[in-house]
């Protein structure tokens, strides 16, 4: 156990003075509008609010009959994993080819990073040119390869098209972050194994991978809360859905029932069962993959 | 100095006290560009004609923007006087009976000249209660109508004044644009739902929901996946695989505009807003207008079109005083002149047979040919209970699912009458449920 300093307050109301600012933010802004969904989902009422009648769990229980609710389910979980997997994988893949460069890591590091300070509306746009089926670059080439590429039919291709558009944008922060990682694996240990005489390549799945496991939790966690709720303006940029709902993943199913259906109840039951399933997943994270991780 | 700070502030009090004195009217609407701009210009030029009132436009972004945050700024009690709210907000907006003003209440409350028999018949129909009143006064009205690349039709060996007027016509034409090499596709839509379900029913008297298109009631039911749409979306699906149609997107369908302007395809059916944008972007082709085509063989006296766009709606919750001021800027826009520019400049329908006629003694629809193939498409014949319109809760859920429904047809997981039953289906769920909240 290392020696912990505790500072300790004389004034009782002290440290909950200092807390406030916090606790009201927290309050205001998540809290209080998160209960309000919670309230909404129970009833239903008209879009201006003149009428609102309890209706108990009856949003809920048209959810989970709704055939489309449940395939957005699988979409979600296809287009989450897909992403966090592309844009760690890359991410780490970077770190590792910048952390061995000696003088022009600061120049790659820069140009790494530049797509996080894209917005996601803007990365969704950027990619949908890159891919536009009529003027786009990308299915120009892709045809040589017997490829016709058409987003706006082929639900797999604007799959395909999200994916990397929301991967892309997420590659700089996972980069970033397995780059400082990298960068604190002491050198002593590093050295100590190469005159061992382990290589490169057992050296990263034997020392910085193990090293890293707290990075790569942190960021397993960040990056399906990403997928989650931040890639909304992606699809809304970019697919608004389609084809035929083949990328109304879960946070886009929510806005279009209750932004633009205004079908406020089931809308709010969307976004608490949405909120259900972040909570439930960080807690198995934190519960089961938290355990194997070596701080 | 201080006297100068004094005299500054003299100045900046004066100038509050003498903009306070005008009562301001808040103006939410959803046109950005080019027409965002006219529209701002309008309310300046009402501004400027009198002192008493202050119109100030705000733009809300798109239509369902624009609508949801009237609603949203409605419960928070932070209502504007006027929203602009598009033709499928409309079942939504009637509903709600505590939160709108209508307008012809308002125009005899504060004893403004309205005659409703002034304005176009079918504009009228479609924002009446079934007695009749007008609820919100039609600002921008559009219908579609076919646009065709002249340069094109030449270079397939067809006559460039000669428009398909059927949809054998349309085939027949594309087939010709498309073998001879002179575009990649014959036609395009934007709107599908729209254009191509909407305005197809109503064209060929079909009806596309009970109870009048659901004019008369909530308790309504979705009947577009009668026989005739289902030969059309069928024929859509086959000139799609032989490269005649090419599919502009869902909702608005931008691609459409785009493929029409890069003279991939021939044709393009698109809202007769639509107008300004083709005339400034066919810089190298002329551009011809004509009506939407029918099927000569399901009707040989086409209806008249249904009408898109927005209308401006009044809500509850504002003083006396704002709402003489609205009144007196509706009676303003409905003037002959107001509306024949607005219309002129945009594409969008002229509201009053006034600003109709106007047009014609100006001589505009001579200098500019095709410019009222809209209007006359849209006033041809007896408007029907099919054809008066469309009034669903809902509604721009119900579009959605059109699409996506067409989509999957597109894509070859159903076929048209599995498409269209299916979204009638999931329609008629969407409207239980606006039934059962209002």
């Amino acid at each position: 156990m290392m020696d912990t300093k505790r500072t300790t307050f004389q004034n009782k109301w002290l440290p909950y003075v200092l807390l406030a600012p916090q606790l009201f933010i927290t309050l205001i802004f998540f809290i209080w509008p998160a209960g309000q969904a919670v309230k909404s989902s129970f009833e239903r009422e008209d879009p201006f609010g003149f009428s609102t009648v309890f209706v108990g769990l009856q949003h809920y229980a048209r959810l989970m009959q709704d055939p489309n609710y449940l395939d957005s389910f699988l979409r979600t979980a296809v287009f989450a994993v897909a992403v966090t997997v592309i844009s760690m994988l890359l991410g780490l893949l970077f770190a590792v080819a910048v952390d061995r460069l000696m003088r022009s890591a600061r120049v790659y590091t820069t140009l790494l990073v530049w797509p996080y300070a894209v917005a996601p509306v803007v990365a969704g746009v950027l990619w949908f040119f890159l891919f536009n089926s009529s003027t786009g670059i990308l299915p120009y080439y892709l045809s040589f390869f017997g490829i016709k590429w058409d987003h706006n039919l082929n639900g797999t291709h604007a799959m395909i098209l999200i994916i990397i558009a929301a991967a892309w944008k997420q590659i700089s922060y996972n980069f970033l972050f397995f780059l400082a990682g990298l960068q604190s694996v002491p050198h002593t240990l590093m050295e100590a194994a190469a005159i061992d005489g382990s290589g490169p390549i057992k050296r990263f799945f034997d020392i910085s991978l193990p090293l890293l496991s707290p990075t790569t939790f942190f960021l397993f966690i960040v990056n399906v809360n990403y997928t989650m709720f931040d890639t909304f303006s992606i699809v809304d940029a970019t697919t608004n859905g389609g084809p035929a709902q083949s990328t109304n993943i879960l946070v886009y199913k929510v806005y279009q029932d209750g932004y633009l259906g205004l079908n406020l109840g089931s809308s709010s039951a969307q976004s608490v069962l949405l909120m259900l399933i972040v909570i439930v997943l960080i807690f198995v994270q934190f519960r089961f993959v938290e355990r194997r991780v070596q701080y | 100095m201080i006297k100068k700070l004094v005299l500054t502030a003299a100045a900046v009090a004066l100038s509050a006290t003498t903009s306070l004195a005008a009562t301001e009217v808040t103006w939410w609407h959803a046109m950005g560009g080019e027409l965002g701009k006219k529209l701002e210009e309008v309310a300046q030029k009402f501004n400027e004609s009198q002192s008493e009132y202050k119109v100030v436009p705000v733009y809300k972004g798109t239509y369902p923007e624009t609508l949801t945050a009237a609603i949203a700024a409605f419960r928070a009690k932070q209502q504007p006087a006027i929203v602009q709210v598009f033709e499928v907000g409309t079942g939504t907006m009637m509903a709600a009976k505590g939160a709108v003003y209508p307008v012809y209440k308002l125009m005899a409350d504060q004893g403004e000249a309205f005659d409703t028999k002034s304005f176009l018949g079918p504009v009228t129909g479609y924002y009446s209660d079934t007695e009749g009143n007008i609820l919100s006064l039609p600002f921008n009205s559009s219908t579609p109508i076919m646009y065709y690349n002249k340069d094109v039709f030449k270079k397939a060996g067809l006559d460039p004044e000669v428009a398909p007027k059927t949809w054998k016509e349309v085939e027949e034409f594309s087939k010709k644009i498309v073998t001879s090499g002179a575009a990649k596709c014959g036609f395009t839509s934007a709107w599908i739902t729209w254009v191509q379900t909407e305005n197809l029913s109503a064209i060929h008297d079909k009806p596309f929901g009970s109870l009048e298109n659901g004019f008369g009631g909530f308790d309504t039911k979705f009947e577009f996946n009668g026989d005739l749409q289902v030969k059309h979306w069928a024929n859509l699906k086959k000139w799609q695989d032989e490269g005649l149609f090419k599919y502009g997107g869902p909702v608005g369908g931008d691609q459409a505009a785009t493929m029409f302007y890069s003279q991939e395809c021939a044709i393009t059916m698109n809202s007769s807003a639509g107008r300004a944008g083709v005339i400034n972007n066919a810089k190298t082709f002329t551009p011809g207008f004509a009506p939407l085509p029918y099927y000569d063989d399901e009707t040989k006296e086409p209806k008249n079109s249904i009408i898109g766009g927005a209308t401006l709606w009044v809500l509850n919750g504002k003083d006396d005083a704002t709402y003489k001021g609205v009144a007196k800027f509706f009676s303003y826009l409905s003037k002959p002149e107001v509306q024949a520019d607005w219309h002129q400049f945009t594409g969008y329908l002229p509201i009053t047979n006034a600003a109709y006629e106007l047009g014609q003694k100006q001589g505009y629809y001579e200098k500019n040919p095709g410019a009222d193939v809209s209007i006359r498409q849209i006033m041809r014949g007896t408007p029907s209970a099919n054809s008066k319109g469309v009034r669903f809760g809902n509604f721009a859920q119900v579009r959605t699912v059109v699409d996506e429904e067409f989509q999957a047809l597109l894509a070859g997981k159903k076929d048209a009458k599995q498409a269209l039953d299916s979204a009638a289906k999931r329609g008629d769920a969407i409207l239980r449920e606006f039934q059962a909240a209002n």
